[in-house]
């Protein structure tokens, strides 16, 4: 079975300046390779070179060097693109018409036609919570409403392999939300999720594996779990009811000790403070818990070390 | 085919349902106007400049539907970056424009039919309220179907220009494109002089090169038929099917150039 996604080598130049132009190096040899069934989340921080690689794998750019392909087929057989679908960052459509006819002509050009479409149409509006919508004219919807016609966009065709560019971009908590049980949904029906972004909390909670890029370079790749070591670098430990004194007296025992309301408290433990213990004592003291959370290094962690090390390097 | 024909089909809806209708609107609305002021103003040859008048008016605002929404369609796509929901779809850069063109050429025949009929209903209603007398010293009946030829040729014309659009905002932004379809408009309608420059200047070369620029640029004279039906006047079929022709060839020829441009694009 050949890779959902391949990528060889892969670099883009851009020429910038009018009078004398160079060439600015957007993707530098980006090889990668995903498997059919994964949930691939390509990070990075703006510039990185996510946006031109996903322009690369749909053909709307072309490469300097390298090669791409989709399914085992060169990126741009219109074969592979019945099979996949794309949902660009902050995407527009056509103002004058509405979701549902949006919808409809996607999916005649897919080859649809007649019942088929419209069961189509209302399924993909169901899924993103859209079906009260599907008249309105699409420059009378908000950012957010636009956002999951294009999400609905991506889902007609029930694609095999679906690259979504910053997906949760523009999205209230709800919103992304129901885009992340999409993409579970997609994972669950064996769809390749290939997507783009910089909210890492999403990837963390989503992917099987990730690219961080930098400077237009891959500088890591792998499993959350293999990246992250999840060692335990503390405790955050809330209380209430703790009286100044008493919140003073912690001094020693805390790494800092935050005021946060008036008997409230925020207490930054080291990992081998014992937060049992100190919560029992506390509490004898007439203090309440309010949460304890221990503290480990997070892919944001990571992703901010990966990406300042590859600027370092660049310097 | 299909595919076109899908796009074609979904620009036309999303034309009509934009600026179109107004033009229209303003059109009907002034030919009404001035029909009314210059039946007051003139002394028999009120049915030729009403005639003149609607068919200069049809021309010129099918020439605004065509560069604004030709350009702006195309530019729109690219710039708003709608193009990259298009050709991620089963849909190749040739079928892309070829299917807004073709929906392009669709809304231009469905305003200027509408204008048409306007254009009809005022000289209908101008021959009612007309004496006899005055008929008779008109050159031709007011509704004349040899202004359908004229009209066609029109249509023929903004074929050919918004194919010109089409083709500039493959490659330039809105306003550069608007502005070299307007300037070739113009220098299509004075093209004819290039042809004998010779007579004007004594330089080989400059004549020879203006020549060189008749042959590439579009020449629209041969569209304007205006004066010929509005006079009464024959028309050679023979004019019109080798106007038509020529249209043919170089919209050919434009669209070819469009779409070898826009398949190298990057869409950034």
């Amino acid at each position: 079975m050949p890779a959902a996604i391949e990528t060889e080598g892969l670099t883009k130049d851009y020429l910038v300046g009018f009078w004398r132009p160079r060439p600015y190096r957007a993707l530098d040899a980006l090889t990668l390779q995903v498997e059919p069934g994964e949930v691939f989340g390509f990070l990075g921080p703006n510039g990185a070179g996510k946006s031109t690689t996903l322009k690369l794998l749909m053909q709307l750019i072309y490469p300097t060097s390298g090669s791409a392909k989709i399914l085992g087929r060169p990126v741009g057989d219109l074969e592979v693109r019945r099979r996949i679908s794309f949902l660009a960052e902050n995407p527009y459509y056509y103002d004058y018409l509405t979701a549902e006819e949006v919808l409809a002509y996607f999916a005649r050009l897919f080859g649809y036609s007649g019942a088929e479409v419209r069961t189509r149409v209302a399924r993909v509006l169901d899924d993103v919570g859209m079906a009260g919508q599907r008249r309105m004219r699409l420059r009378q919807l908000s950012k957010g409403l636009l956002q999951r016609v294009g999400l609905a966009q991506a889902l007609i065709n029930d694609p095999e392999v679906v690259f979504l560019d910053e997906p949760m971009s523009g999205l209230d908590p709800l919103g992304r939300r129901q885009v992340r049980d999409l993409i579970l949904k997609l994972r669950e029906r064996g769809c390749t999720v290939f997507f783009s972004s910089h909210i890492l909390s999403d990837a963390e909670t989503l992917c099987s594996r990730v690219g961080i890029m930098a400077q237009g370079r891959m500088v890591a790749s792998g499993r959350v779990s293999d990246l992250v070591a999840f060692e335990l670098k503390g405790w955050e430990l809330v209380v209430a009811d703790l009286s100044d004194d008493a919140a003073r007296a912690l001094a020693g025992r805390a790494r800092t000790v935050t005021a946060i309301a008036h008997g409230r408290f925020t207490l930054d433990l080291a990992p081998d403070a014992e937060p049992e213990r100190l919560i029992g004592e506390l509490r004898a003291g007439g203090a309440t818990l309010v949460s304890l959370n221990p503290v480990r290094e997070t892919l944001e962690d990571y992703f901010v070390q990966q990406v300042r090390a590859a600027k370092e390097r660049q310097a | 085919m299909r595919t076109i024909s899908l796009i074609a089909v979904a620009v036309f809806k999303e034309s009509v349902r934009d600026r179109v209708p107004y033009a229209m609107v303003v059109f009907a609305v002034l030919l009404m106007a001035a029909s009314y002021l210059i039946a007051q103003m003139t002394a028999g040859q009120d049915m030729k400049i009403i005639k003149d008048l609607g068919l200069a008016a049809l021309s010129i605002f099918g020439l605004f539907i065509a560069v604004f929404i030709g350009i702006g369609l195309v530019s729109k796509e690219v710039e708003k970056k709608s193009v990259f929901a298009m050709l991620s779809k089963p849909v190749s850069r040739t079928q892309f424009v070829l299917g807004k063109y073709a929906g392009l050429v669709m809304t231009l025949a469905a305003n200027l039919s509408v204008m048409t009929i306007a254009y009809y209903a005022v000289l209908y209603y101008m021959d009612l309220s007309s004496s006899p007398a005055a008929r008779a010293g008109w050159p031709a009946p007011a509704t004349d179907p040899r202004l359908l030829f004229a009209i066609g040729l029109i249509f023929a014309e903004l074929m050919l220009v918004t194919a010109l659009a089409l083709f500039f905002s493959t490659y330039s932004s809105p306003l550069l494109a608007t502005l070299l379809t307007i300037g070739l408009w113009v220098a299509g309608h004075f093209n004819a002089d290039l042809r004998n420059f010779e007579t004007v200047v004594d330089s080989t070369p400059v004549a020879a090169l203006a020549r060189a620029i008749y042959y590439v640029l579009p020449n629209l004279a041969p569209f304007d038929v205006k004066a010929e039906v509005v006079h009464g006047m024959p028309i050679a079929m023979r004019h019109v099917l080798y106007t038509v022709a020529y249209a043919v060839v170089y919209i050919t020829t434009l669209l070819t150039a469009a779409v070898a441009i826009f398949r190298r694009r990057d869409f950034q």
